[in-house]
C-alpha cells in the first residue's frame, strides 16, 4: 500500500474537549494531535472514562472541539454549517455501531439504500447498488428480511454494507464486535478488514477487542484525555503478549 | 481549504411520505393507541354535532307529536335550529384539549424511545427537517386515520341514538351533506390537533444529536 503518497484523511490539531457536568468541567480531552492517512486500519483502544468515546465523537464529526481543530478530509469540521456537516456525514464518513443500529422498521435492502437516499441518488441507481453492496457482504439472498429476522453477526454485515452506501472516505465503527460471539466478531473483523484493503477506506474503530489489533496497521491507546502512545503493526504483537 | 464539501440536499416528499408511513405500519399496535385517544375526542365532538343536524333536518315537517317529543326530551330550538349548548361546547372543547395532552405525552414517549434510530437517521445524513417532517407526517397519516374513523363512530352513534329514541322519522329525513361535512370537519380537526401534538415532541426529535446513536444503553 502505497501510504507516503496518500493525504490525510483525518488530522487532529491540538484538540480540548471539556464538559459542564453540574457545577464541575471535565476535561474529556486534554490537547489531542494525530494523522490518519488514507487507507490506514485504525483502532483506538483505552478503558472506558479514558476519552476514548469523546475522541471518537470527534474523529466522526459528531461533536466540535471546545478548542483545537479537527480536519475530515482537509475540512475543518467546525467551520461547516448544518447542511454541510448532513452531507459530510452522508458522503464521507460510514457509521457501524455496537448495536448494529439498523432501523428497525425498514428491510436489510432499505437499510443499506437509505444513505443513497439521502444523497439524493435515483431509485435505479440505489437498488442496483444497495444489492450489489448486499452481495458483498454475503447477503444477497436476504435483502427482503427485516433486522428482526437476522442474527447479529448478519445485522452488522447490513450495517457494513449500508456505511459503504455512499463509497465514504472513513469507516468509523465503535466497537463493532461488542455485542457478537468470538467466531462473528472476528468474522466482522476480517470483512472489515477486506473492506478497508480492496476499497482503500480508512477504517477508525474505537474498541476493547484485542482481535481488532491482529488487522490494524497503528493502534492509538488514549488514556486520561491524552494519546497515551501509538503502536506500529510491527511492535504490537510484545504489548498484546503484555495485556493478555 | 474547503474543499469538495457540498449541501446535503433535501429529501424530496415522496420519500418522507413513504418512510413516515412505513413508519406506522410496522409500529401499528402503538400508533393505533395513539390514534384511538383521536378517535375518542372526535367521536364525542361528531356524536353531538350531528345530532343536532338531524334535529334540524326532521324539525320542519315533523308531526306535533314528534316536536312535542323532541322538546320534552330536553331539547330546545333558538330562531327555529338546534345547536350545542354552552354546556355542551365546554365538554366537547375540554375532550379535545385532553387528547391533545395526551398525544403530546404519547409522542414524546415515542421519541424517547427512538433516540437511536433518530441519531442513526442523522448520522446517515438527514436533516434536522427530515426528521421533523417524519414525525409531522406521523401525525398528519394518524390525524386523518383517527378524524375519519372517529367522525364515522359519532355520526353512527348518534344516528343510532336518535332512531331508538324518536323514531324511523329520523332516518327518513338524514341529512347527507351535512353529515358529509361533519365527516371532513372532524377529519380535518384531527390532523389539526394531531399537529398541535406533535410540534414540541418533533422539535425535541430534530434537536437530538446524532452521537445518540451511539449511546449504547437500551
Amino acid at each position: 500500500m502505497a501510504r507516503d503518497n496518500s493525504h490525510n484523511v483525518v488530522r487532529l490539531s491540538d484538540v480540548t474537549k471539556s464538559f459542564q457536568l453540574g457545577q464541575n468541567t471535565v476535561e474529556a480531552l486534554k490537547g489531542v494531535s494525530m494523522e490518519i492517512k488514507a487507507g490506514e486500519y485504525i483502532s483506538i483502544m483505552g478503558p472506558s472514562g479514558s476519552g476514548k468515546s469523546t475522541l471518537f465523537n470527534m474523529i466522526g464529526a459528531l461533536d466540535k472541539p471546545t478548542s483545537g481543530r479537527v480536519f475530515i478530509d482537509e475540512v475543518n469540521v467546525s467551520q461547516l454549517d448544518a447542511y454541510e456537516l448532513a452531507w459530510l456525514r452522508c458522503r464521507k464518513i460510514g457509521y457501524i455501531f455496537q448495536t448494529f443500529n439498523l432501523i428497525q422498521v425498514m428491510t436489510a435492502i432499505e437499510n443499506v439504500t437509505l444513505p443513497m437516499i439521502f444523497a439524493g441518488l435515483s431509485r435505479d441507481r440505489y437498488l442496483e447498488k444497495g444489492l450489489e453492496l448486499l452481495k458483498l457482504v454475503g447477503l444477497g439472498e436476504r435483502y427482503q428480511h427485516k433486522p428482526s429476522e437476522l442474527s447479529g453477526g448478519q445485522q452488522q454485515r447490513v450495517a457494513i454494507a449500508r456505511s459503504l452506501a455512499n463509497d465514504p472516505a472513513i469507516i468509523l465503527a465503535d466497537e463493532p464486535t461488542g455485542n457478537l460471539d468470538l467466531a462473528t466478531g472476528e468474522e466482522i473483523i476480517y470483512l472489515l478488514k477486506q473492506m478497508s484493503r480492496e476499497r482503500q477506506v480508512t477504517v477508525i474503530s474505537a474498541t476493547h477487542d484485542i482481535k481488532m489489533i491482529n488487522v490494524s496497521d497503528r493502534v492509538v491507546w488514549i488514556r486520561d484525555g491524552r494519546i497515551d502512545r501509538i503502536e506500529d503493526r510491527d511492535r504490537l504483537t510484545v504489548s498484546v503478549g503484555a495485556v493478555a | 481549504m474547503a474543499k469538495s464539501i457540498e449541501r446535503q440536499v433535501i429529501l424530496p416528499w415522496r420519500q418522507v411520505l413513504r418512510i413516515a408511513f412505513n413508519s406506522l405500519r410496522v409500529r401499528l399496535l402503538r400508533s393505533l393507541i395513539t390514534t384511538l385517544t383521536l378517535v375518542l375526542a372526535i367521536a364525542f365532538a361528531a356524536y353531538l354535532w350531528s345530532g343536532y343536524e338531524m334535529l334540524n333536518s326532521v324539525w320542519p315537517n315533523a308531526p306535533d307529536t314528534l316536536q312535542q317529543r323532541i322538546l320534552d326530551s330536553g331539547y330546545e330550538p333558538l330562531n327555529g335550529r338546534f345547536g350545542a349548548s354552552a354546556k355542551d361546547r365546554w365538554l366537547a372543547i375540554l375532550s379535545l384539549l385532553v387528547c391533545v395532552v395526551g398525544i403530546v405525552n404519547a409522542q414524546l414517549m415515542a421519541v424517547t424511545e427512538r433516540f437511536r434510530e433518530i441519531g442513526t437517521f442523522k448520522c446517515l445524513g438527514a436533516l434536522d427537517s427530515f426528521v421533523v417532517k417524519i414525525f409531522m407526517l406521523e401525525a398528519v397519516y394518524q390525524g386523518l386515520l383517527g378524524g375519519f374513523v372517529g367522525g364515522l363512530v359519532g355520526i353512527l352513534t348518534a344516528t343510532v341514538g336518535m332512531t331508538l329514541h324518536f323514531g324511523w322519522a329520523i332516518l327518513g329525513r338524514w341529512p347527507p351533506l351535512a353529515m358529509f361535512i361533519i365527516l371532513a370537519a372532524s377529519t380535518l380537526l384531527a390532523m389539526l390537533l394531531s399537529l398541535l401534538g406533535v410540534l414540541y415532541p418533533a422539535l425535541v426529535a430534530a434537536r437530538m444529536q446524532p452521537a445518540a446513536a451511539l449511546r449504547s444503553e437500551a
